[in-house]
């Protein structure tokens, strides 16, 4: 069968053509995704579950966080899917420079999002304690209402520090594609690495969707009672 | 398929250019992506660690002949049913068949040079070995004595056993069981021969399907409930913690949403075992194949609905519990579908009693009896006075190593002279399969007896009323024991010294068949063109040789 | 995989769409809707994710088989999250009995 044909770059063997891998490549991705998905639903469950039982010290809780940072940095990472998107527009019509640049836009957005997220976010919270573990100081004026802050910040810094994570993941990934892109690898005909890696970034970009309003925005920022 | 062409006596295994004799040495393997030199590299790594999980089992009921212990401390024994548990549940039942006979089969029994992946198929496995390694070292760094389940709090504040090392190693290992799934569910999609449609294909691989499903859908929550404990561990806050308003129950529900599928991820791929074995050795086509089919697909679904009822007891609210012990109800449905659909199978079948058709027949039994147990462990009143009781050590026994263990076994034996190219002694595989059966019921059907008088599990004494019993279980024990090393030292002795086995020993249906054996590395030099149904055993032209 | 190729003007389009409904999910924060605030937010986050799904990963354009995938993933999120709640939200309906006294004013109405 078609085994026996010249190689196109980028061919793996176990396949029958080019048709088959990339159908196969991007399969292969969703499949992961939806397992990134599940991933981050146990998480997501579990403060459904304890928005569901804490709702008002998760509202005190939401209301010490900046919604200009959220707001600016979901600004920054629905730009960094922009690029993502047009770099895989560049590869298939096959221009190499825009590919590069594109990537390269994407990463410093990527790390604008970790900047913001890491300076002005995180370590403004350690600085008034309110990061778990790291000595977490409950407030008087957060009254009983306010037994359960703490869980509130567990689930901040777990949900945005995975997502982190899986930023600073794709950031290394893109500096591959890069590389790769600059060299010319990719191509109309082949461009899988390009496209899945797409997708991961966009899933990263997804949660974050999600993450903005369920920390950010619980219950309406409008000044309601004594804050 | 092209099955009546092959020739039966072929040249000897030696002369000819196989996937073991294409290249040598130990970086050979440590490196190849041929999804048949890693399964066997996972039947290497898996054998090791039923061994050593089943060393424990041995202390165990060791320890248990005497009511007030005779062997260790009652800590000691606590870490050894612990171990016991994670080492057997994760690190062998759930890679078992799909690591080693899934990897072997899937590319094979669909007409595929290899899986879609290699190179991540081969990741899976070193992700494997590191998670083994991690809990390993729990394991000499003193145990850990949580129980497999690792509750909370006991788990995240009190326990000062190795909890962090076993809960990494089992976090690393789900993502070999990710990858695995992943692996198969887009090769079982986008790399079937041509012609073999989802209707034509051998049972075995829609069951791979559907456990890959849970793998895909289950594993990750696991994997983020143990990241979330580990995290507890470590900063001593966290969301189970009850300082802070944390639910421990709601770390059991993520727990079994995974816990209670890959109970399903052990028996599905041994119900795929089974269709292939009872068709071969009743020389008959399955009886309502796509009953058979979709069942698989029902189980995985299904599975995902019951977890609450491992619950009954621990604090979770009356309401969930009658919903959940409704729907664990429906599982029976599909389970029973099967083993009806494998019995009107064997109906006017020319029936051969093989090695491997006689640990098919045992977890016909063996099955069906953890099944029907596993009802009155469904309904909520029973589960009151069952659980935690060796009723349901028992039970899940039956299932994992009457149901699991039975199909492995029979499946090994199926598919080793295809594996190794040669013939293992069968008068032994059948003393070993009578051994086995023999044992595993004298060591697990008094524990039904225990459980229903009221012996709890996980205790390292007990009442010396129930020491008769105990001294039973402990006798079937290593009856048990000698029937496992029986196969471990003929198919060793095989390799070398078995009778050349011929490309298809059986006369079974299926693709893989109508390879040499060993297959060569690329499997199949043409890929073939499937033109007929499977187990089309009516119209065969294929001699047994 | 698509072949498809989605023009530059459509990606602008998305983006400029999904900075606009973040700004409106911002903006409504701010205004009272008491419980439809939540829901407001949850409504625009799926908005938006189907935006980005559907045109940033080229779903729109590809197969039914990727469609399923993705509908499986929600669904068995939804299992984990509903049956879950069933548990944690129905676990004080009814006060748990402590002993045999809490039923003393059921068992006398019979006995």
């Amino acid at each position: 069968m078609a085994i026996h044909h010249a190689h196109p770059p980028g061919f793996a063997h176990q396949f029958e053509d080019m048709q088959q891998q990339r159908e196969a490549g991007s399969l292969g991705m969703w499949v992961f995704l939806l397992t990134e998905m599940m991933f981050f639903g146990g998480l997501f469950a579990t403060y459904i579950v304890y928005r569901a039982l804490y709702l008002p010290s998760f509202e005190i809780g939401s209301h010490l966080l900046e919604v200009r940072f959220g707001a600016l940095n979901t600004a920054v990472l629905i730009g960094s899917s922009l690029t993502m998107a047009l770099a895989i527009h560049s590869a298939q019509i096959g221009k190499r420079g825009a590919q590069v640049g594109f990537l390269i836009t994407t990463m410093i957005l990527g790390a604008a999002f970790l900047f913001i997220k890491f300076t002005f976010e995180w370590r403004h919270d350690y600085v008034e304690h309110l990061v778990p573990g790291f000595g977490f100081a409950i407030r008087p004026e957060w009254g009983a209402p306010g037994a359960h802050v703490p869980m509130f910040f567990c689930f901040y810094f777990f949900m945005t520090g995975l997502h982190a994570l899986h930023m600073i993941i794709g950031i290394g990934i893109l500096a591959v594609l890069t590389v790769m892109a600059h060299r010319g690898r990719f191509t109309p005909q082949y461009y899988s690495p390009l496209e899945v890696s797409g997708l991961y970034w966009h899933f990263v970009d997804i949660v974050w969707i999600f993450l903005f309003p369920l920390l950010y925005l619980i219950g309406g920022r409008y000044l309601r009672g004594g804050h | 398929m092209s099955t009546a062409t092959i020739d039966v006596h072929e040249v000897p295994t030696g002369s000819r250019v196989n996937y073991l004799n294409a290249q040598y040495g130990v970086k050979s393997w440590l490196l190849t992506t041929d999804h048949k030199r890693i399964a066997l590299l996972y039947l290497a790594s898996i054998t090791l660690m039923f061994f050593v999980g089943g060393f424990f089992a041995v202390l165990m009921r060791l320890h248990l002949i005497e009511p007030q212990g005779a062997l260790v401390q009652p800590e000691t024994y606590n870490k050894l049913f612990t171990m016991h548990g994670v080492i057997m549940v994760f690190f062998f039942l759930v890679p078992s068949i799909p690591a080693t006979l899934g990897n072997f089969l899937v590319p094979m029994m669909i007409g595929a040079r290899d899986l879609a992946f290699p190179k991540l198929n081969l990741l899976s496995w070193y992700i494997y070995v590191i998670g083994a390694i991690f809990t390993l070292y729990a394991v000499i760094s003193g145990g850990v004595d949580t129980g497999w389940t690792f509750y909370t709090p006991y788990s995240s504040s009190f326990s000062h056993t190795s909890v962090v090392p076993t809960a990494l190693g089992v976090f690393i290992t789900g993502f070999s069981s990710i990858l695995t799934g992943l692996n198969f569910v887009v090769t079982i999609h986008k790399m079937r021969a041509p012609g073999l449609t989802w209707f034509r294909l051998p049972l075995f691989i829609w069951a791979i399907y559907a456990t890959s499903i849970i793998f895909i859908l289950g594993t990750p929550v696991i994997a983020i409930t143990l990241f979330l404990l580990f995290l507890e561990r470590v900063l001593h806050i966290g969301i189970f913690d009850p300082a802070i308003g944390g639910d421990p129950i709601l770390f059991q529900h993520l727990f079994w949403f995974y816990s209670h599928p890959a109970v399903y991820i052990m028996i599905l791929p041994g119900m795929g075992v089974m269709s292939e074995l009872i068709t071969c050795f009743s020389r008959k086509r399955i009886f309502g194949y796509s009953f058979v089919a979709f069942s698989s697909l029902a189980i995985a679904i299904i599975s995902f609905l019951v977890w609450g009822h491992h619950m009954f007891v621990t604090g979770q609210s009356i309401y969930a519990g009658l919903i959940f012990s409704v729907l664990s109800f429906m599982v029976a449905i599909p389970s029973a579908v099967k083993v009806f659909n494998w019995t009107a199978t064997l109906y006017k079948g020319s029936i051969s009693y093989d090695a491997p058709m006689l640990y098919a027949l045992g977890f016909i039994g063996l099955f069906t009896m953890g099944g029907l147990t596993g009802l009155f462990l469904a309904s909520l009143a029973t589960d009151v006075h069952l659980n935690g009781t060796y009723f349901i050590v028992a039970h899940f026994h039956y299932i994992m190593v009457g149901g699991a263990v039975m199909a492995y076994l029979g499946g090994i034996h199926f598919w080793w002279p295809k594996i190794t190219g040669r013939l293992y002694p069968d008068g032994w595989a059948r003393f070993a399969a009578l051994v086995i059966f023999v044992g595993f019921n004298l060591t697990f059907f008094p524990q039904f007896m225990l459980g229903y008088l009221g012996m709890p599990r996980r205790y390292a004494v007990y009442p010396s009323e129930f020491q008769v019993l105990n001294v039973m279980s402990s006798a079937g024990a290593s009856i048990l024991g000698i029937g496992y090393l029986i196969p471990l030292i003929y198919l060793i002795w095989s390799m070398r010294y078995g009778p050349t086995a011929g490309p298809n020993p059986w006369g079974a249906k299926g693709l893989e068949w109508t390879t040499p054996s060993p297959p060569p590395t690329e499997n199949f030099e043409e890929i073939p063109v499937v033109t007929e149904e499977a187990y089309d055993y009516a119209h065969s032209t294929v001699i047994r040789g | 995989m698509s072949e498809h190729i989605v023009p530059v003007k459509t990606y602008i389009g998305i983006f400029v769409a999904l900075l606009c409904l973040t700004a409106l999910t911002t903006g409504v924060a701010y205004v009272d809707l008491g419980a439809f605030n939540t829901v407001a937010a949850l409504a625009i986050a799926v908005a938006k994710m189907l935006l980005v799904v559907l045109f940033f990963m080229h779903v729109k354009y590809s197969g039914g088989l990727t469609k399923v995938f993705i509908l499986a993933g929600v669904l068995f999120f939804a299992i984990l999250v509903t049956l879950t709640l069933a548990d944690e939200l129905t676990r004080h309906w009814s006060p748990t009995p402590t002993g045999w006294g809490t039923l003393a004013p059921l068992l006398s109405r019979f006995f």
